[in-house]
């Protein structure tokens, strides 16, 4: 019996280190590596065109690798839920192979492809080598749970066995008696189509700074971790400050690589723990030593079980931030508009080449978001996605919920300066000069301020503000402070701290801190910053109420321990309660009110409500369930719960 | 619940026996999986003992619906008629916050307009606890006063107008916004706290505040009102003899305020904010005379001093000349190696300490003079700043244990002869007593 293979290559376009690609020709006497592609969708998808020239040369590459083995990339045009089947068919298939993919979106493909596999009775075959670990693992370990800081992951991955070594790269050894069947139409049928093919425009497209393909990748893991040792440190593990090139596209650059799978990060992880040793030959490396790779996994690892880790509706660990909506200033952010040329050199770049460099990620970021625009990072992330080369799903939404402190307990005091960060990393601006050529001229001393520069000297400089480049849109010092307290609020009421300390605001860890507000009298806020001025923290005796935080109503000695006993009721929702932003706010509002009067006025004012008819003058919204309880109760009530329901039934997380 | 839920029959007709309406429910759900007969097993035991839910007292229902959400409430009030009466009781109409979004300003949801009308008609009385959280659009800003001029039949303790996006308040017309917060003003004569940020309150309606509720305010959180002026804020001050907490922007703080709020008559001040931001480049800032202080602190010796520091570096000029009882300081924008060096010499008090930037040079000698003559500091934030490495675990041995917060970015610490950024973790933790790690931004 003949054995057919099927490697279907989604990320993961590369030769190297691909053990699944490998488990397609072991003892097998055809292969077809096939990729999806349909051009209806790239057409309307929301990748820009870098991105699309970007896959297109991982293609183009791997077919030119695959034909030095006597084989070809079959680039199949549709989607693989309706083609497969034939597929299987036409090629008389006994096996698929695939890398792993963790996301929850491609889990969910995966498994509707592997029982239309297994229907026709193919074998399936995955193997994980998009991350260095085996996630579920690292989750299992946790107790079920993904870390939710990266510290802990940090810890939780250094207790595991290191990630496995690299495999061998397909080769004709490897691929054996293995052969694929390639037709003369092969070009027509299933060549790599052309960026004017899936309707893009390429007139006056730019040459690609970062040329796809895994050639280019290994080109480029051999420059950086090459023979010259110090630069190859220089790059890995020095800090990178004071210095302008970083901000540059590096020809030793990986991240787009790793991104589309180009390279396998279990390599570039082998290959850094080599150089360690070499340089150092005392002691194993440190696990800090893979903190670029170790951070894209801890992303992974918390997106995996997670379909709506790109939401703040409905994701458990983001925190819900009321977000301004406003498309004009969006756009100037996405546009390059801002009048802040360090913002906008970078969104120049990004749009440009592709990749910008991680630390003009967080300027951009905390600028459109708690920083100075107050605009969701959903919306940031969404630019990130169309742009920016190495926008993973998980990765681009994770740096996102960082930058803007949604998520993984940022310390959300420190925001970056439009101005002061630029200057501080390039002080000469000549990233700023190369972006925006508009202010070449303007003096070292305005080049990241140039709204404050005298008349006259942008005049020499040829660029006036509000003429030849726009003004700032924001007063940075206005919007930080309104924001820093916004924040200030959010995460007040999320830790339950009502001290004076920016800084206690933050609580550390997820569940220290719910088990924090399960038990009041024994949590960690109460040895805190206030003791010093005899005011504890937590809710023990009342007294600390006030705060500037807010006056509260002096409660009797019942109300205390009942609000000990409402807090953790609450925690027990668990991660719910991040999202839970509706109890009562800090400012001055006691959490359960009810509690602080008996008796007279309770009673007078039911009867006055009794009296109260609330009668038909409601409009019509709510119908079907007015009309279902209309027999329930006659009750003079009924109408003002069904307009709860109906106001409050969408935000609900909890039913 | 649930079970109750699915026989509204048995709930609201009490002259059936407790045990009857429970074996109605267990005909009419006739039960085939294992775990729903266990169920029916429970409801059993629970009637037998003469259990109704219908039957549970108003005081323990209130006890129970204080605990819950108000969608659960109302999901509750719908079982029957006593829980629906239950739902109308004063006690939980008390506090409400007021969420005024518009679909193209805001991704979170508004309170219903038909939930305000009825809350105005039917519990406006109850309100004592009222916020309103407010989106950027001036159309959310103008619903709020709506309400606030319908609220007069009430008397609040507490309001807050809660900007959470851009100040949308400060759109309004003037005479609108301030015609809607007399009403309360006027109104409620025991309001205890107040919160109006960034609103276009102007002296004549905190006069009207002051006639008011000149012997219940205790609290009164203004920063960025620039209708008001200091003569407005002076009054309230004199008049307002118990009022222990204070936010308010510095071009509003005065010597003269100072005085009043340490007069005989008055409380002990608790907490005093002052935001310090720079409208216009170059702005001259005033100085506040250290007798001044001198006399607050004599008067309120525990008073806490907030202040938060939005300035230009050349901004500083005035500030830290002298002593300042300050405790809780924040620069939110770039400041000095000198300012710094200056806080450390005049801020005795300080507890808490946060700088999100600084100039290019590493802040060693600063933190280590803060360390030696701030005994109280026991937070510290550093952004993007710079301190050699063997200088930050100086400035830990030096405060100890008593850092209870301890927030610095991985990029400020610069590693050193003495000690890389592997070793610094231990060797701060170490000195802290409990681990430590800096904080960290991906790098991806």
């Amino acid at each position: 019996m003949t054995k057919n293979s099927i490697h279907w290559f989604r990320k993961g376009l590369r030769l190297h280190d691909n053990p699944a690609l490998l488990e397609a020709v072991r003892d097998s006497d055809t292969v077809r590596c096939v990729y999806f592609l349909d051009p209806w969708f790239a057409g309307s998808s929301n990748l820009g065109v870098n991105r699309w020239r970007f896959l297109l040369q991982c293609l183009e590459d791997l077919d030119a690798s695959l034909r030095k083995l006597n084989s070809r990339l079959f680039v199949i045009r549709g989607q693989p839920a309706n083609i497969f089947p034939r597929l299987f068919k036409d090629w008389n298939t006994s096996q698929l192979t695939f890398e792993c993919d963790s996301e929850p979106f491609g889990k969910e493909r995966d498994a509707a492809i592997k029982k239309l596999a297994t229907e026709a009775g193919v074998e399936v075959i995955s193997r994980i080598s998009h991350t260095l670990y085996d996630l579920d693992k690292i989750i299992e370990l946790n107790g079920g749970h993904p870390p939710l800081t990266f510290k802990h992951f940090q810890t939780l991955v250094g207790s595991m066995p290191p990630p496995d070594a690299p495999v061998g790269a397909l080769s004709r050894a490897s691929m054996g008696r293995c052969v694929t069947p390639v037709s003369d139409n092969h070009r027509d049928k299933y060549g790599v189509p052309l960026l004017e093919e899936l309707g893009f425009d390429t007139e006056g497209l730019a040459p690609a700074v970062w040329p796809g393909g895994e050639s280019e990748a290994l080109t480029r893991i051999e420059r950086q971790l090459g023979p010259d040792l110090s630069t190859a440190w220089q790059v890995n593990f020095e800090s990178t400050r004071k210095t302008a090139s970083p901000l540059l596209p590096s020809p030793l650059g990986l991240s787009p690589y790793l991104r589309f799978g180009c390279l396998s990060c279990r390599l570039f992880y082998s290959k850094l723990a080599e150089l360690y040793k070499k340089v150092k030959t005392n002691g194993s490396p440190p696990i800090s030593l893979y903190d670029k790779l170790l951070w894209r996994e801890f992303f992974y690892t918390a997106a995996t079980n997670n379909p709506r880790f790109d939401k703040m509706d409905g994701n458990p660990i983001c925190i819900r931030i009321p977000w301004d909506r406003n498309a004009e200033a969006l756009a100037k952010w996405a546009e390059a508009k801002t009048g802040f040329p360090w913002i906008d050199a970078i969104m120049t770049q990004l749009r440009q080449e592709g990749w910008i460099h991680h630390l003009a990620r967080h300027a951009v970021a905390c600028f459109l978001t708690r920083g100075d625009l107050w605009i969701s990072w959903e919306e940031g992330m969404k630019v990130f996605e169309e742009l920016l080369l190495d926008a993973d799903w998980s990765v681009n939404a994770g740096s996102w919920l960082c930058h803007s402190c949604s998520s993984f307990f940022q310390q959300f005091f420190h925001c970056y300066c439009p101005v002061g960060f630029g200057r501080k990393i390039d002080p000469e601006g000549d990233f700023v000069r190369h972006y925006l050529p508009v202010l070449k001229d303007m003096p070292d001393k305005y080049i990241y301020d140039p709204w404050n520069a005298p008349i006259e000297v942008q005049r020499a400089a040829k660029c006036v503000v509000g003429v030849d480049y726009p003004k700032p849109m924001v007063n940075h010092a206005e919007a930080s402070r309104l924001n820093i307290e916004r924040m200030r609020q959010m995460y007040q009421q999320l830790s339950r701290y009502r001290g004076l300390s920016l800084l206690a605001a933050v609580p550390t860890s997820p569940i220290e801190d719910l088990n924090a507000v399960a038990s009041p009298s024994t949590g960690r806020k109460q040895s805190g910053l206030n003791s010093h001025h005899g005011r504890s923290r937590v809710n023990v005796n009342g007294e600390e109420q006030l705060g500037l935080s807010g006056v509260r109503p002096r409660p009797g000695p019942t109300c205390t321990q009942s609000c000990g006993m409402a807090h953790a009721e609450q925690a027990g929702s668990s991660n719910q309660q991040l999202c839970r932003t509706r109890c009562a706010h800090e400012f001055a509002v006691p959490h359960y009110p009810g509690h602080l009067a008996r008796g007279g006025t309770g009673k007078r004012g039911r009867e006055s409500e009794q009296e109260q008819e609330v009668g038909s003058d409601f409009p019509a919204p709510a119908f079907k369930v007015q009309r279902h309880h209309q027999h329930v109760s006659q009750g003079s009530g009924v109408n003002i719960c069904v307009y709860i329901l109906f106001s409050k039934v969408d935000v609900m997380y909890l039913g | 619940m649930k079970r109750v839920k699915g026989d509204e029959d048995a709930c609201s007709s009490s002259s059936e026996g407790p045990t009857e309406s429970c074996k109605k429910v267990r005909k009419l759900q006739p039960s085939k999986e294992k775990h729903q007969e266990e169920e029916e097993e429970t409801d059993v035991d629970l009637c037998e003992f003469g259990f109704d839910w219908a039957l549970l007292p108003q005081e323990i229902l209130l006890n129970i619906f204080q605990f819950l959400p108000l969608l659960d409430r109302a999901y509750a009030s719908q079982v029957c008629r006593g829980w629906n009466q239950a739902f109308h009781m004063p006690e939980l109409w008390r506090c409400f916050e007021f969420e005024l979004n518009q679909p193209a300003s805001s991704y979170l949801k508004a309170t219903h307009p038909d939930l305000i009308k009825q809350i105005i008609k039917r519990h406006s009385n109850h309100l004592q606890y009222v916020s309103f959280k407010v989106d950027s659009s001036t159309e959310s800003a103008e619903a709020a006063c709506d309400i606030l001029s319908q609220l007069v039949n009430c008397s609040l303790k507490t309001l807050g107008l809660i900007s959470t996006a851009r100040p949308s308040f400060m759109e309004l017309p003037k005479s609108h916004f301030i015609s809607a917060l007399t009403v309360v003003f006027v109104n409620s004569k025991s309001l205890s706290s107040l919160k109006i940020d960034d609103t276009p309150v102007d002296d004549p309606s905190l006069k009207v505040l002051v006639a008011n509720n000149s012997d219940t305010l205790r609290m009164l959180k203004m920063s960025s009102c620039p209708h008001v002026s200091p003569a407005g804020i002076l009054c309230v001050a004199d008049q307002c003899h118990g009022l222990r907490e204070l936010a308010l922007n510095y071009h509003l703080l005065s010597d003269e305020l100072l005085l009043a709020l340490s007069s005989e008559k008055h409380v002990h001040l608790e907490h005093l904010r002052i935001d310090v931001v720079s409208e216009n480049p170059g702005q001259h800032f005033h100085t506040i005379r250290k007798s001044s202080w001198d006399a607050m602190l004599r008067h309120s010796p525990k008073f806490n001093l907030v202040m938060y520091f939005f300035l230009y570096e050349d901004e500083f000029g005035p500030f830290f000349r002298e002593e300042v009882p300050i405790t809780h300081l924040y620069f939110g924008r770039s400041v000095s190696k000198d300012v710094l060096g200056r806080v450390g010499l005049h801020c005795p008090r300080l507890v808490e300490l946060v700088v999100c930037a600084n100039g290019l040079r590493p802040l060693d000698e600063e933190l280590i003079r803060i360390a030696k003559r701030c005994t109280q500091l026991s937070a510290i934030g550093l952004g993007e700043c710079e301190v050699s490495c063997s200088a930050f675990v100086e400035f830990v041995k030096m405060c100890g244990r008593r850092l209870s917060q301890l927030s610095i970015m991985e990029e400020v610490l610069i590693p050193d002869h003495k000690y890389n950024l592997d070793e610094i973790h231990w060797e701060v933790s170490k000195h802290l007593g409990r681990v430590w790690f800096p904080d960290m931004m991906p790098t991806w």
